[in-house]
């Protein structure tokens, strides 16, 4: 705000003080923050006195974990770092689970916490715990602030270190007496340091070897993880594939950053993904990685994932090459660059008799699923919701069934329209993230797609959207179980359904609660309680309409599904699996 | 195979608790651990014996890299080096045989006599780890009463980049 004069640094002492409170403020406006999530706290109090000046939009959630989930679903759906602020002790707690979900995930956040004066620190004070000490696993990179005059140089550093190389989470612990420390100190023009230089080079050798590999490759496969949309790669890729005739297969993480319209698409590979997608890794000849990890639940029995093929393996994060699959060429660098660099030694070719055979596996072996005349089915609800939206609704799925019925029954065709917890798998996700990427994305229909389970654990952040006229629409799969849980008991431990049963009657006689509509929780009178308008569907004429009556109203909306118990994810290939063992039970 | 790897790291509050706790997060073992200024004030050497395969060494280094506060990293085994450590071991001197014994090999390791006391005396020896681990080789049928070892320390013989090891 007022570091106008930080050309000449020798009117320093004519620079007025602000406050390390202010600086907090000053330095996310320059950081280009327009909202801030959190929760206040008495270690805080400074930089909450300064926020009611703020010119960017406080939103305040009903738990720390809800505000990161916030700050989190907002970073996805817009590619902007997300900014928290949480009070020490409990608060700084609260937030280690919505860290280490967008830790495991890339996303850029910066989230302050309060701590106690420096002087209390390790003397057991109150609300006092060793922030940095506990979040140091689950962040990028955090910073115990020790001097105000630390302070705007550290928030610089904090959105240089979130948002450059491989993206992540980045904690600033900020003791209260330096809150309240005033400052000369200016918000620098620009971070450098010598410890972290995220910026590659791109290698002419490797990339001359990989394209080589590629024009010499008769059945290449392009494997797009996360890595590619937070790399903004969809039009180099989009280049790459076609120029070529390369079929793509997303990740998870990476729905929508390959039109899953186009011919070329193979959908998600992995334990759900399509079978032609996990047939093409297992004939390929060339894999070409982007931007993904080869997370196990992508490659069930490591030794036998793509054996075929020789593995090119493109990341910004060089620990991220070769730590699980070995790959045959590591090209470091962001995912765009490389691509870009290789596209133009890239020669056109045809593919035909592998295309071919893509295109065979696709047609025998669609995402399906079995017709039931007595219940609601979970897929249809997310066909609904792609045909209702057009395509274009932003999906914020929770975790679990929900979450992999959504990408398997949604054909996404634009990155950041697809937000869910991939790498963590956090239940309770959804919900706020979803509130959080519709505050980033304020005109996009933002459907959330979550189970009877998940809801449950952060269904106090509806409160939010209804007050700030957040207009997301939460489908709720009710089917009364932990769904995901009590699949695999039903697949590998017999169908003994040990603590996955939420509906009433499934419960244990002396579990049951007399004189309720038989739906505990009410989830209807739950949003209604919380200001939503809310509807419970049964049958499949009452979804479209349910939903087009709620993504045309601009209000925020619970429709809760009552959708057929026992359904399951299929194709399925069993944990530390190879493709051949997969489970397709799909009529 | 054991790896010494030598790590610059900014001197601040907390480093130490980011390495150590990335190494043993993930999994890894840290044999010994060295860590000390060096002339410029605001850099940390730190000297990490670590045992693995390639595999697990080449993540050890990668992952080490990846920190925000490690300036450098290089696998000291790669390349032409010299390593170091010292130790001081007290041994049980049950015979006057013994404690000339003692003596005489401390002398063929270069080690010198600290301090004798009746029943033991106490040697202090520098060497690599080879040499190390003979000398307490030979120790060990005299009894060793107690032994403080710095952990390795190593430098390159020659200046980063003239060698073609990798970092």
């Amino acid at each position: 705000m007022k570091d106008k004069t930080d050309t000449d640094m020798s009117s320093a002492e004519k620079q007025p003080l602000r406050s390390g409170a202010q600086c907090v403020i000053d330095g996310l406006v320059k950081a280009g923050c327009e909202v801030l999530f959190g929760y206040p706290g008495g270690a805080v109090l400074d930089i909450f006195n300064c926020l009611y000046e703020a010119p960017f939009n406080f939103v305040l959630s009903r738990h720390e974990q809800g505000a990161v989930h916030m700050a989190d679903g907002y970073a996805r759906a817009t590619g902007k770092p997300g900014c928290c602020l949480v009070t020490s002790g409990p608060g700084a707690t609260n937030t280690v689970t919505g860290l280490a979900t967008a830790y495991m995930d890339g996303v850029p956040l910066v989230c302050i916490t309060g701590q106690v004066a420096l002087d209390m620190i390790g003397n057991d004070a109150f609300q006092e715990a060793d922030v940095v000490g506990i979040t140091r696993p689950v962040t990028k990179h955090n910073f115990l602030v020790r001097s105000a005059d630390d302070l705007p140089g550290i928030i610089a550093k904090a959105f240089y270190i979130a948002t450059t190389g491989k993206p992540g989470p980045v904690v600033i612990d900020i003791p209260k007496n330096v809150q309240k420390q005033m400052t000369a100190a200016l918000t620098p023009e620009t971070v450098v340091m010598r410890s972290y230089r995220p910026d590659v080079p791109i290698n002419a050798a490797e990339i001359a070897q990989f394209a080589e590999l590629i024009n010499n490759a008769s059945r290449p496969l392009l494997y797009v993880g996360g890595g590619a949309i937070s790399g903004n790669a969809a039009e180099a890729l989009a280049q790459l594939a076609h120029k070529a005739n390369i079929p793509v297969t997303t990740t998870l993480m990476a729905l929508g950053i390959f039109p899953e319209t186009d011919p070329l698409s193979l959908h998600m590979l992995g334990m759900h993904g399509s079978v032609a997608a996990n047939y093409a890794v297992d004939h390929c000849d060339l894999l070409i990685a982007a931007g993904a990890r080869f997370d196990d639940r992508v490659t069930g029995k490591i030794s036998a994932f793509a054996n075929k093929a020789t593995i090119v393996h493109i990341d910004i994060d060089r620990s991220s090459i070769s730590k699980s699959v070995r790959s045959d060429l590591g090209v470091h660098g962001y995912v765009k660059p490389v691509l870009e660099a290789v596209l133009p030694l890239v020669k056109p070719a045809e593919h035909t008799e592998w295309l071919e055979k893509v295109n065979r596996w696709k047609e025998r072996f669609p995402f399906t699923y079995p017709k039931n005349d007595d219940a609601l089915m979970p897929q249809f609800v997310i066909e609904q919701i792609d045909a209702v939206s057009e395509g274009k609704a932003v999906v914020v799925t929770d975790v679990g069934q929900n979450q992999m019925w959504a990408a398997q029954f949604f054909r996404y065709t634009r990155p950041r329209n697809f937000i869910t917890s991939g790498g963590l798998g956090t239940m309770g996700f959804g919900l706020p993230a979803a509130i959080g990427a519709q505050f980033g994305r304020r005109g996009a229909p933002v459907v959330c797609v979550t189970g009877d389970g998940g809801v449950q654990m952060n269904f106090q952040e509806l409160v939010v959207a209804v007050e700030h006229q957040i207009p997301v629409v939460v489908v709720i799969l009710n089917n009364g179980f932990l769904g995901m849980v009590r699949q695999w008991q039903e697949l590998f431990y017999d169908r003994r359904y040990s603590g996955v049963v939420l509906s009433q009657k499934g419960r244990a006689p002396n579990e049951q609660v007399a004189e309720t509509s038989g739906y505990l929780p009410d989830f209807i009178k739950m949003a209604e309680a919380h200001g939503a308008c809310a509807r419970r569907v049964f049958k499949e004429e009452e979804v479209g309409p349910a939903l087009r009556e709620a993504l045309a109203s601009g209000k925020t909306w619970v429709i809760e599904c009552i959708v057929a118990p026992e359904a399951n994810v299929f194709p399925m290939i069993p944990p530390g699996a190879h493709v051949a063992e997969i489970i397709n039970r799909t009529v | 195979m054991k790896h010494i790897i030598n790590c610059l790291v900014e001197n601040q509050p907390g480093v130490l608790a980011r390495i150590v706790g990335l190494i043993s997060g993930r999994g890894y073992n840290i044999e010994t651990l060295n860590v000390g200024p060096t002339e410029d004030p605001t850099v940390s050497k730190m000297t990490i014996v670590v045992p693995g395969d390639s595999h697990v060494i080449e993540q050890v280094t990668h992952q080490l890299s990846k920190q925000i506060d490690v300036i450098e990293v290089v696998n000291m085994t790669n390349r032409r080096h010299l390593d170091r450590e010292l130790i001081l071991v007290r041994v049980a001197t049950e015979s006057h045989n013994a404690r000339a014994e003692i003596v005489d090999l401390a002398a063929l390791f270069r080690g010198h006599v600290v301090s004798v006391q009746e029943d033991s005396v106490t040697i202090q020896m520098v060497g690599n780890q080879e040499t190390v681990a003979d000398f307490l080789c030979l120790m060990k049928p005299y009894s060793i009463v107690d032994i403080s070892r710095t952990g390795v320390i190593a430098v390159g013989r020659e200046a980063p980049g003239a060698s073609a090891a990798k970092g």
